[in-house]
């Protein structure tokens, strides 16, 4: 397609759309690079008014906690092959290996082998190397950017947000892996039908995706407090409690997202033409069949799409997990909330945003990752609105 | 697709709305015209306290709730009709306000603060989001192909940020002396706390949530941008549109469908404003409808979470989002009519 836009757009307002692009991705990831920057240097610096100060963090550096210009080019350099790694030879090493049709679950394996090796290498064993190196190469090994992963230890091994995390993972699992099952059937149902049935749940879906999660929570929150007698004529003895159960608050997470699955993967299936079915159905497949072998392989993107999107939902929710969870044993989002709020020393306050920056840096990876699916997913909804 | 195979596919999700949200639903509009409370019995005890003079005693009448042989306190539960919401709504306070022609007096009340706030908040956010969101597409539809890709990724991170997480990464910059702060009193030569008063605090909010949704808005619009019909653009061009009537009369009417999505989804998301509020420890000056709801429900200094004025509460919140809505399902709705005739 011709491009007429670019060649009568005059100089000046191109000039301008770059620096207006500039100027937004500055403002959009500084925000988030200045927690980053935080969270490794001790509270004086952390929180001074001059930002030099927190970027060098001077007295970060007279603790001896920093990084030398050998530490930080090295350290760039391995960052690089890592991505680089993942990009290439991950994706060799995964296609190779996998049984055919468990891509999916040689994808799962692969990724975490190649995490947990990077955790090992780039957390345990190129401190002391670097150490080291630093001790013998003269002014290239002083240490010139204040450094301090203290934080980082005491949120994950002090504040226990291990156990959050592990939390986090059971309800993220539990969610994505629930809404997906249901929801690509009902999907699937949706975009081949078209009664009148199918427009009213949708419309329904549409004015339960715009319910505030409070008013779910509210009609769940007493029946979980009094679960156990509620349920003890069916249950007997064993009526647990819900309240407080991670896995339970799976359900309400994946009620509140399912419109909203439902939704996108209705705009997903019906990106593919119906004529595939149908051929399978001439073929002598049930619609279940032609459902199972014939759409869900070429389905995959969009299931991956809409996964990530409930992930998110799962990951980032507040509301719901604070409520339904002990303070005690909740996921990794409501669990800051009780850091940041002991306003007593300042040193809480940089544990704080140690935690914000353990939580963001999943999500950091996953956009970098799965970018086109996720724009992809934006631009769905909109697909058929 | 007959409808049996469709019954057999749309089920699974069908018992589950029906069991995970219509039933709870039921539930709180059942629960707010309900109170709970401990039952309690009238005692007459008598403390005898010995004096210089001999004893001296006195009979107290005294309130305790009973406790069951389980060791819980016993409740009760009674129907009290539309008590919850008249506790939440707090009308004889209006009527004074309204008496007294106090302002304040009306924005002392947590409901009616927290729904100006939120509906402030919807009205004042959606053009900011629309018109960033806009720019960001045209600018990034502008620019060479090789840098979009970056653009994007980064336009990203605010967008898929948790929620509370990027509040609070605006509050650091902001809180006490921090470097934004810093900086502004530098170039005012003025003191200032950004977390002194509401106003300031509903302004970080604002620009918070602008900052959260316009690349959503940014990459939905671009993504409309590239099919764009070359043919129109280029005969409008041909009869002497200038590049505003361009932008008037050929790109914006055919982004109108997504501008109304964009618009439909920010309504639903903003009027659920909550995070902002925890992001930013905000409850002390600006409120939301949802953190009210959420505030009920939360143990309060007694140890109890009220539970129907959560629930009332929670109904009038969905009200309100039914009401913003209705003009948008109208539109759905004849546009369907429409199709099938």
């Amino acid at each position: 397609m011709k491009d007429i836009n670019l060649i009568r757009q005059p100089l000046g307002l191109r000039l301008s759309s770059y620096f207006f692009l500039l100027f937004w991705c500055i403002l959009a990831a500084f925000p988030i690079f200045w927690i980053t920057v935080m969270s490794v240097k001790l509270p004086v610096d952390a929180f001074n008014s001059n930002p030099l100060n927190v970027i060098f963090g001077p007295a970060t550096l007279t603790q001896g906690k920093g990084l030398s210009f050998l530490d930080i080019t090295i350290g760039l350099a391995v960052l690089v092959a890592t991505a680089k790694l993942s990009t290439s030879w991950l994706v060799g090493m995964v296609n190779k290996f996998s049984p055919s049709g468990f891509l999916w679950a040689g994808w799962i394996i692969g990724s975490m082998t190649f995490g947990l090796l990077f955790i090992v290498v780039f957390f345990g064993i190129m401190p002391s190397i670097l150490n080291f190196l630093n001790d013998f190469s003269g002014v290239l090994g002083n240490k010139i950017i204040g450094f301090s992963t203290e934080h980082y230890s005491t949120v994950w091994f002090e504040k226990g947000f291990i156990k959050n995390f592990q939390n986090s993972l059971l309800v993220t699992t539990g969610v994505v892996t629930i809404s997906l099952t249901f929801g690509t059937l009902a999907g699937y149902g949706l975009s081949r039908s078209g009664s009148n049935l199918a427009f009213w749940i949708l419309i329904i879906a549409l004015i339960f995706r715009a319910l505030p999660h409070s008013v779910l929570v509210t009609g769940y929150l007493p029946f979980f407090m009094n679960s156990a007698e509620i349920l003890r004529p069916i249950l007997g003895d064993y009526a647990p409690t819900f309240y407080g159960m991670p896995w339970a608050t799976v359900a309400v997470l994946v009620a509140i997202n399912q419109p909203f699955t439902i939704w996108m993967l209705r705009s997903f299936f019906q990106s593919i033409p119906s004529e595939l079915d149908e051929a399978a159905r001439v073929d002598g497949c049930s619609h279940f069949q032609a459902f199972r072998r014939v759409i869900m392989p070429v389905m995959w993107p969009g299931v991956i799409t809409t996964g990530l999107f409930s992930f998110l939902l799962a990951y980032n929710d507040f509301l719901v997990t604070s409520l339904l969870l002990e303070a005690q044993n909740t996921t990794m989002v409501p669990a800051i909330a009780s850091m940041f709020n002991m306003e007593t020393t300042t040193t809480d306050q940089v544990v704080a945003v140690a935690a914000a920056v353990s939580i963001i840096a999943p999500l950091f990876f996953l956009v970098m990752f799965f970018q086109r699916q996720i724009v992809s997913g934006l631009t769905a909804g909109a697909v058929k609105g | 697709m007959s409808p049996k195979t469709f019954l057999a596919f749309i089920g699974p999700s069908i018992v589950m709305m029906v069991l995970f949200i219509a039933l709870p639903l039921a539930s709180v509009l059942k629960q707010s015209f309900y109170v709970t409370q401990p039952v309690y019995e009238i005692l007459e005890v008598e403390t005898c306290t010995p004096n210089f003079t001999g004893q001296v005693c006195v009979v107290d009448i005294k309130t305790i709730p009973i406790i069951g042989e389980d060791g819980i306190m016993k409740t009760k539960t009674s129907f009290v009709g539309f008590l919850n919401y008249q506790n939440v709504l707090e009308f004889p306070r209006v009527i004074t306000a309204f008496a007294n022609n106090s302002w304040q007096q009306f924005m002392a009340i947590d409901f009616w603060k927290a729904l100006r706030f939120t509906l402030s908040f919807t009205l004042i956010t959606l053009p900011l989001v629309l018109f960033f969101g806009l720019v960001i597409a045209l600018c990034i539809n502008n620019v060479a192909k090789s840098i979009r890709g970056p653009v994007i990724f980064i336009s990203l991170l605010p967008m898929i940020i948790t929620p509370v997480i990027g509040a609070l990464a605006i509050r650091w910059l902001f809180i006490g002396d921090g470097i934004l702060t810093a900086f502004l009193e530098w170039w005012l030569v003025r003191d200032i706390a950004m977390f002194g008063q509401a106003w300031t605090i509903e302004l970080m909010m604002m620009f918070y949530r602008v900052w959260h949704v316009a690349p959503f808005a940014g990459i939905v619009f671009y993504a409309a941008l590239q099919t764009v019909n070359q043919d129109t653009v280029e005969s409008a061009i041909i009869d002497g549109a200038s590049r505003w009537q361009k932008l008037r009369y050929v790109i914006l009417p055919h982004l109108m469908p997504l501008i109304v999505f964009v618009t439909l989804i920010h309504l639903m998301d903003s009027y659920r404003v909550f995070e902002e509020v925890v992001g930013f420890s905000s409850q002390a000056h600006v409120i939301s409808l949802q953190w009210l709801t959420y505030d009920f429900l939360m143990l309060d200094q007694t140890g109890n979470r009220s539970i129907s004025r959560a629930s009332a509460s929670a109904m009038l919140t969905m009200i309100g989002i039914i009401l913003l809505l209705i003009p948008v399902l109208r539109g759905v709705w004849i546009d369907y009519k429409g199709k099938r005739l």
